[in-house]
This record gives C-alpha cells, structure tokens and sequence, in this order.
C-alpha cells in the first residue's frame, strides 16, 4: 500500500503507564511528531468522519433518542470514540448566528494525563510519534484514565470492562495510512501528517481566516498538555470554550498530580516508617510480659481478696 | 501454675467472630486497593485473580466491611467513650512505651491509645466509604462530576494510608503486649495481663462477677 501521509510509519514506545523508564513529562518535539488537523471553520457538520471510525472500527452505535439536537449521540461512548457537538452562538460583536461545530474526541497529548493516573502497567502506552493509545488485553477498568483526562474523553465499555478512546488509527498509522475519519471528510476539514506540515498548513488558514474577518482566528494546540497530536483551527481561538466546552488552558489537574506523585511517595514512605518504628521499639524494649507478681495480683483481685 | 492461672473473659465468641471479619475484610483491602496505589505493588493483583478482578473485588469487600464494623461499632462504642484517666493515659504515653504501666493510673477495659485506634477507624471508614463509592464507576459513574471523582479518588487514597497506619499500630500493640491475642482468639485474657494492662476494668469485671450480672463483650 503506497504512504499517503508522508509520515514515517515509526511507531517505536517512548512511554508506557505504571511502567519505569521511559520519558517523564511532555513528549519531546521530534521530526517523527504526528498530528491531525481540524479545521472546524470547513466542517460542514455531515458527520461522515463519526461513521467512518465506527466503520473502520468495526463498531456499532446502538439507536438512540432524538432530545432536539444535533449532537447524537449526546456523548462519546465506548462505540462513539468521534463525536460532532454542536453549538449555536450569537455572535455579540457582528450578531451574526455562528454554528460552530466540533468534532470531539482523544486530543493525544504530549504530556496524556490518562497515562499518568493508569495503575495497569503497559495498558496505556505512548508512541514517539505522539500518539496515545490504550491496551485492551491489559486494561482492568478502573476508570482512572476518566479522571486523568483533562478533556473528558475514556468511556468504559460494559461489554468488556475496559476503557476506549480515538486511537488516531495507530493501526492505520503504522501502515502509512492516515485516520479513517481524515480520509473520509469531504470538505478536507481533517487532514493528517508531520505536525510541522499540520502546523505550517494551519498557519494557511489562519491567514486566510483573518483576511475574512475572523481577526481572533487562531490554531489550537494548548501548552498546558505540552501539545497536542490532534488540534483545531478556531475562528474564535480566543474563546476555545464556545467550542461546545473545548478547556481553555487544559492541563493535568493539580489533584490528580498529587494523587500520583507525592502521596504515593509520602503515603508508602510513612508506612515504611511506621514498620521501622515497630521493629526498632521491640528490639529496644523487648516484648512487654504479663510477671508472676502480675499473676499473683491479678488472682488476689479476682478471687475478692484485694 | 498454668493450669490454676485464673482469667477473666474479654470477647464473647460473636464479637470475636465480627472482629476477625472485620480484620480480613480490612486486610483484603489493604492489599486489593495497594496493588492499584503503586505500580510496585501492581503484583498483589495475583492475590485476586489478576488487575480486573482486583478492581471488580475490591469495593464489594469494602461492603462486607462496613457492615461488619458496623457491628463492632455498636458493640464496642460505649465502651470507648471518653472517661477521667484518658488524659493521664496520653500524658503518661512515654511511661507506657517503656512498658511502665504502673506509673498511671488504673485504665478500664479500653486506654485512651484503644480508643484512638477505635475512633480513628471509625473515622476512616466512614470516609473510605464515602469517597469509595463515588469511585465506584462501575455502578454510581454517573452521580459525580469529574472533579469530584479527582477529589474522591485521592481523599480515597489518603485515608486508606491513613488506616493502614492505625492497622499497623493496633496490631504492633497486640504483638508487643503479650497476652493480648488470647483476648481475639479464646475470648479470655489471664487476670495478670488484666491487672497489668486494665485494671480498673478488671475491677469492674469481678464486682459485676460477684453481683451476679453477666460480663460484658
Ligand atoms: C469501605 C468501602 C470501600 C469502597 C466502596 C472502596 C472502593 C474503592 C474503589 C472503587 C477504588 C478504585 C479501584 C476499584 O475500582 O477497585 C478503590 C481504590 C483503593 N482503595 Fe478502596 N474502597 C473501600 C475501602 C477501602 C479500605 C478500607 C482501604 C484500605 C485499608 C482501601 C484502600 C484503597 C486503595 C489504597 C485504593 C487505591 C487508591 C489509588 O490507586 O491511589 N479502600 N477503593
Ligand atoms: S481503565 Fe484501563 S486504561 Fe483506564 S486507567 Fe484503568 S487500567 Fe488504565
């Protein structure tokens, strides 16, 4: 199959959860970065991009309830790893009506807040291309990728238990194919390479935005996560959280880094202690024994006598 | 002598019972919900039958533990309260780690360290339980927001470290005070131990004894 992407198929582990080794904190830029880009002024909202990741997937979305929106499902699921939401805005400075719809879904951060909170090892791994990924076969379920997530993004499925998310069709990426839902869209909102090529090719739009009036227009691509392998093109990057909620400085949560940095530390430290402390307190004092004036009194009181 | 050394009962046979299960259940725990707190502790999961029977396991044996503290709680909380020699008790601690009882006053059936460790699980449990079940994604995911999982979730983690410590405690001073074990595993103590260790409530024990009422658990 000929390389469409002019991406390098790498896919070479750079970090894998509750694992040592490997890298700490951000990915490193590299020359292999990939990245997906969005670019919601294009999306005409047809979803075609949600039904060619179930289709390639092979994933099913069982039917569900129409509640008066466009958005539908109303959430990600374990079969919805993509998502189309939908916002109406009145724009106050043109009072225009803007339909700013955005395709929801796994950010793949460098710094992936999923992988820092897995307690599993190796059930969630990240590739020195940037790309995040979660290991069935070695997922418990526990959930605590949802609360590391600064995007809200894992589902756990109840059919098997164990946690899904957009893969950026590593599988795909691997073979020098793009995602599924890149070469699906038919307004080319989505497009797929070196994040440098997805970075240069943003800058394009932004200008061209800019010449129509969308003076705040701008890429999305937030330093708190150290960067992301999946990012937008906004009109209104100033306002990310128009955006159906898109985080407007998204970054791991302060309680979820003392969660699993120092109260691990501290919490196996102190217990460590408390062991010591025992053992040093016997060896020192010796076991505290019961003595036969103990005896003699204690039988003197239990027989009435004293 | 060992024959004729006279005790004194401590723990009827259902409290013993609702002790030890409390213990195992509390043990299980420690050891389910460690193996997910550390990756180098990740191979106690072996212990349950792997990492997602240990996550499935964990929370239900949380369950059978709060019923069955509950139980101690009701047996043992009166017993626990506040009284006029706890004060001397923790001033006097040093004296007691020396192995100097002695020097304090006559302590009744529970000191004021027991009821530290009472109270302090008490605590502990109510707030493992709490925090346990808005963790609980498998049944209750969708009655919290996120952020309040977060804060679940390390409240969870640090009041289980937190009852660790106590464990640790309750149990190095079962082992350091000989003569302890017999009162969880025959229900009796030697008058001795009682004498060296509560004696007041050894006096208690043989009035009541001698009035003709029943011991209490
Ligand atoms: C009383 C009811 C309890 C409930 C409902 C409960 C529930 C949970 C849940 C749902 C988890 C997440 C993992 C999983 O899904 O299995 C968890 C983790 C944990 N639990 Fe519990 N638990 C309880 C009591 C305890 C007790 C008594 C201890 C310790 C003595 C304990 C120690 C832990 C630890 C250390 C973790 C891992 C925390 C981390 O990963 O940082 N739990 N618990
Ligand atoms: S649900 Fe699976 S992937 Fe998510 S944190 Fe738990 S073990 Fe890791």
């Amino acid at each position: 199959m000929a390389n469409t992407t002019g991406v390098a198929p790498t896919m070479e582990l750079v970090r894998q959860s509750a694992t040592k080794g490997g890298i700490s904190g951000p990915l490193p830029p590299s020359a292999n970065d990939v990245a997906k880009l969005i670019d919601v002024s294009k999306c005409i909202g047809c979803k075609a991009c949600q039904s060619a990741c179930l289709e390639w997937n092979d994933l099913v979305e069982p039917v569900g309830f129409n509640t008066g929106v466009y958005d539908n499902p109303h959430d990600l699921t374990e079969n919805t790893l993509t998502l189309m939401r939908f916002t109406e805005w009145d724009n106050p400075a043109t009072g225009d009506l803007e339909w700013l719809i955005r395709k929801d879904g796994c950010m793949h951060c460098a710094d992936p807040g999923c992988l820092k909170a897995c307690p599993a090892p190796g059930a969630i791994v990240q590739y020195q291309n940037g790309i995040v990924d979660f290991v069935h076969e070695k997922c418990i379920g526990c959930g605590y990728c949802i609360k590391g997530c600064p995007f809200n993004i894992p589902r756990i499925s109840k059919a098997d238990s164990t946690a899904y998310k957009c893969t950026l069709c590593s599988d795909r990426v691997s073979v020098g194919q793009g995602p599924a839902c890149a070469k699906a869209c038919p307004t080319k909102a989505i497009s797929f390479g070196t994040k440098a090529d997805m970075k240069t090719l943003a800058e394009s739009r932004i200008k061209d935005l800019k010449s129509r009036g969308f003076a705040e227009a701008g890429l999305y691509d937030p330093p708190g996560v150290g960067g992301t392998h999946v990012m937008y093109v906004l009109h209104h990057n100033d306002q990310p959280q128009l955006y159906a909620g898109l985080p407007n400085n998204p970054k791991i949560s302060a309680i979820v880094e003392a969660w699993k940095g120092v109260t691990k530390y501290a919490g196996l430290g102190v217990l460590g202690l408390a062991a010591l402390a025992g053992f040093v307190h016997h060896t020192v004092m010796g076991a505290d024994r019961v003595t036969r004036t103990d005896e003699e009194n204690g039988k003197r009181v239990k027989d009435g006598v004293a | 002598m060992s024959g004729t050394t006279p005790t004194v009962r401590r723990y009827t046979p259902a409290a013993r019972a609702n002790h030890w299960l409390t213990a195992i259940s509390l043990v299980l725990l420690a050891l389910s919900g460690l193996s997910l707190f550390h990756p180098s502790l990740f191979f106690l999961t072996g212990l349950f039958g792997g990492g997602a029977w240990t996550r499935a396991i964990h929370p239900w044996i949380g369950v059978v533990l709060v019923f069955s503290f509950a139980g101690l709680f009701v047996r043992f909380f009166r017993l626990n309260l506040p009284a006029n020699e706890d004060a001397a008790w923790i001033k006097g601690l040093p004296e007691v780690l020396k192995g100097h009882e002695e020097n304090l006053p006559e302590q009744g059936k529970y000191n004021a360290g027991q009821k530290g460790v009472f109270w302090g699980m008490t605590i502990l449990i109510l707030v493992l339980v709490s925090s346990g079940l808005v963790i609980w994604d498998q049944y209750f995911s969708q009655y919290t927001s996120i952020g309040q999982k977060r804060v679940a979730m390390l409240t969870h983690s640090i009041a289980a470290i937190c009852a660790m410590l106590i464990w640790i405690v309750h149990v190095y001073a079962a082992i350091w005070v000989r003569g302890t074990f017999s009162g969880m595993t025959r229900g009796s103590v030697t008058a001795g131990w009682a004498w060296r260790h509560h004696r007041k409530w050894l006096r208690e024990e043989v009035q009541k004894e001698q009035g003709g009422a029943t011991p209490g658990e």
